[in-house]
């Protein structure tokens, strides 16, 4: 006797519902699908509260640095300077501390102290901007100007990066207080990638009698490379978008100087200073100003997939 | 005999509205600098008059006169006089009630705290960026025996547009024909020099911390920071300390025309001090709803009899009795309702 049904019998039994996966991936599609209407929304509606604004200054208001509320002339490239260069001087602090950090957490620590250590470092994350702020303007930035610039301007006065008179809320500090925020996710995230490296390629580097140090760079980094880049995507999207604690120590001049010790502005900080007492043209040159770091956002998103695609690096094959 | 349910209900639900209706709430909102003089009157009127109850919003004053003009609060308040473009977009006709005055200070941090000689120029010409060390001969001048160092001048301002600003620029225009082409008077101008602070705790915060800065803020916020301030020369010719009195000088000094929009910075009184504002609270000549005009109204004439004493504690300057007067007279114009 076979065990497959007689066709009759076959055709009476009814196939299994596949209602309920119908149901679910229609339910998970739905929650994907609103994420990206939500982006589009937020940068249609930006686009709609900057129109009169497009309309009369055009692109001229990407190059133009004279932002003048007062005779309602708007230009964004102080801006735009301002939060490029205290995003990539966050970045350039934060990266190194982070991953040295991630690297020691996950190899060298000894097990009792990974813990806690990590705990302190989320904790770290938990604190509020404002907050944060408050301390960069009574701690951080008077230790700043009383001991580390004049210092920098002394031995390194040559580079036109550490000239210029020292005031206190400088480009420096903001670059600096954005790294403090960013460690955090930059060291949690490169974490979780080192520890999924398989221990197989550890043993491998080790069999083939590589030192300690070898190992690390060897097995675990080179398999890690493109997690810990998208790490320091996550942190510079972070960086980007700073505001709060970025305003208090930044100066809020909106200038351009090649100088770290120059008060500079973001365009996040800008929005956050001026948007509550606009009104008319400032107002929509202030969505103008949320268009572009908007965009700014998804152009460094897209060149940072554009780079993992291109740079491949060399991936393990199994 | 028991109520059936339906009228039951509706008989408890009558009961509570009509509990509600019993006290009204007026909503207000502008600026900032009155917010604590507000605060006050609405808790000491609540006692005069539990029937109504004030809310107000401290939104600065552009978000003041932006409000009144979409109606959506029962009166304004606003540092700067409301300009005829934006009184033309008001369905009605909107007055301005001056109610309480205060000063815009020069504050700054050097060491000893010496009460420094400032006239209008020297601050002109520091915030223009021309004058840029402590001991320049323009400030050195009118300092003798003050030690000013050989350093930089930090200057601070409002990064936030702010009524505080627009008393400060409106000085600036009046004793600098540079600023005055320049730069202008505005609530947020493109300042020429100098690091921003948000809000009057921002740029207050900053000179506390930084030695060598000059900024300017209200005068309630140096004197309960208990920071130094300098004395600024009036027309007149006399070096005058910023404080109630000196302000309310300025107010029985200065010309003020019959619809109440002036600026009273470089008034020609003797004891006058040369950089202050008064502020406004605005309201709909016509009211259109009788209840709350009529609360609005007295209201206005309890703050400007009982409430103006309560300003100097405050570190507020009252209006002189002759402005009370005329001011008065002016809120007994307010009409209210279909009558």
């Amino acid at each position: 006797m076979t065990t497959t049904a007689p066709p009759i019998a076959a055709a009476r039994m009814k196939a299994p519902s596949r209602l309920g996966d119908r149901l679910f991936s229609g339910f998970t599609f739905l929650m994907a699908a609103t994420v990206f209407l939500l982006i589009c929304l937020v940068g249609w509606q930006l686009w709609a509260g900057a129109l009169s604004s497009i309309h009369k200054f055009g692109l001229h208001f990407l190059v133009s640095t004279d932002w003048d509320p007062g005779n309602d002339v708007y230009g964004a490239l102080p801006f735009i300077y301002g939060t490029l260069v205290s995003s990539l001087l966050a970045l350039l602090i934060a990266v190194p501390l982070s991953v040295a950090t991630a690297i020691y957490l996950t190899e060298l620590a000894p097990l009792w102290l990974r813990q806690p250590v990590i705990s302190l470092i989320e904790m770290l994350a938990a604190i509020p901007s404002v907050i944060l702020g408050l301390w960069g303007i009574f701690v951080m930035v008077p230790w700043l100007r009383i001991n580390i610039l004049p210092f920098l301007r002394h031995y390194l006065g040559w580079c036109p990066l550490f000239q210029g008179s020292v005031n206190g809320p400088c480009m420096l500090a903001g670059g600096m207080i954005i790294a403090i925020m960013i460690i955090p996710i930059i060291t949690s995230v490169s974490r979780e990638i080192l520890t999924s490296v398989p221990h197989l390629q550890r043993e491998a580097a080790y069999a083939l009698g590589a030192t300690r140090w070898e190992v690390t760079r060897i097995a675990v980094l080179s398999y890690a490379k493109r997690g810990i880049f998208g790490a320091v995507i996550l942190g510079l999207g972070r960086a980007l978008g700073e505001t709060m604690a970025v305003t208090m120590v930044i100066g809020n001049t909106p200038q351009i100087s090649a100088s770290l010790f120059a008060p500079g502005y973001t365009l996040a900080s800008v929005i956050a200073n001026e948007f509550a007492e606009a009104s008319d043209l400032c107002v929509q040159s202030l969505f103008e100003i949320g268009l572009v770091l908007f965009l700014v956002t998804i152009l460094v998103n897209l060149l940072a997939q554009f780079v993992l695609k291109t740079f491949a690096g060399a991936t393990v094959k199994q | 005999m028991t109520l059936p349910k339906p009228l039951a209900f509706l008989l408890a639900a009558s009961l509570l509205a009509g509990h509600a209706l019993a006290q009204l709430t007026m909503t207000g909102a502008g600026s900032t600098f009155v917010y604590p003089m507000c605060s006050k009157w609405f808790d000491a009127y609540a006692k005069v008059d539990p029937s109504v109850r004030f809310n107000y919003q401290s939104i600065g004053s552009g978000g003041g006169q932006k409000q009144i003009i979409a109606q959506t609060v029962d009166f304004g308040a606003s540092d700067g006089p409301m300009s005829d473009a934006n009184l033309a977009k008001a369905p009605g006709k909107i007055l301005h009630i001056p109610v309480v005055a205060g000063a815009d200070v020069l504050t700054y941090n050097l060491p000893g705290n010496p009460t420094l000689k400032l006239d209008g120029p020297t601050i002109a010409n520091i915030f223009l960026g021309t004058v840029t060390k402590w001991n320049d001969p323009a400030i050195a001048s009118q300092n003798p025996g003050v030690q000013l160092p050989d350093t930089d001048i930090i200057v601070v301002h409002r990064t936030d547009g702010s009524g505080t600003t627009y008393i400060f620029t409106d000085y600036l225009s009046k004793v600098s024909p540079e600023w005055k082409t320049k730069v202008g008077t505005n609530t947020a101008v493109k300042w020429p020099t100098g690091l921003g602070g948000k809000g009057n705790e921002g740029v207050s915060g900053q000179i506390q911390q930084t030695p060598g800065t000059f900024g300017y803020v209200e005068l309630i916020y140096a004197v309960q920071n208990k920071m130094p301030v300098a004395q600024v020369k009036n027309p007149s010719g006399a070096y005058i300390s910023p404080s109630t009195d000196s302000v309310t000088a300025a107010l029985a000094s200065a010309q003020i025309p019959d619809d109440f929009r002036f600026s009273m910075t470089n008034a020609p009184g003797a004891d006058a001090y040369p950089i202050s504002g008064v502020t406004w609270l605005l309201v709909y000549q016509k009211q259109d709803n009788p209840d709350k005009g009529k609360k609005m109204v007295e209201f206005l004439k309890w703050a400007l009899t009982a409430g103006e004493d309560m300003a100097t504690p405050l570190d507020y300057a009252p209006l002189p009795q002759s402005l009370r007067d005329r001011v008065l007279k002016r809120v007994s114009e307010i009409q209210v309702g279909s009558q």
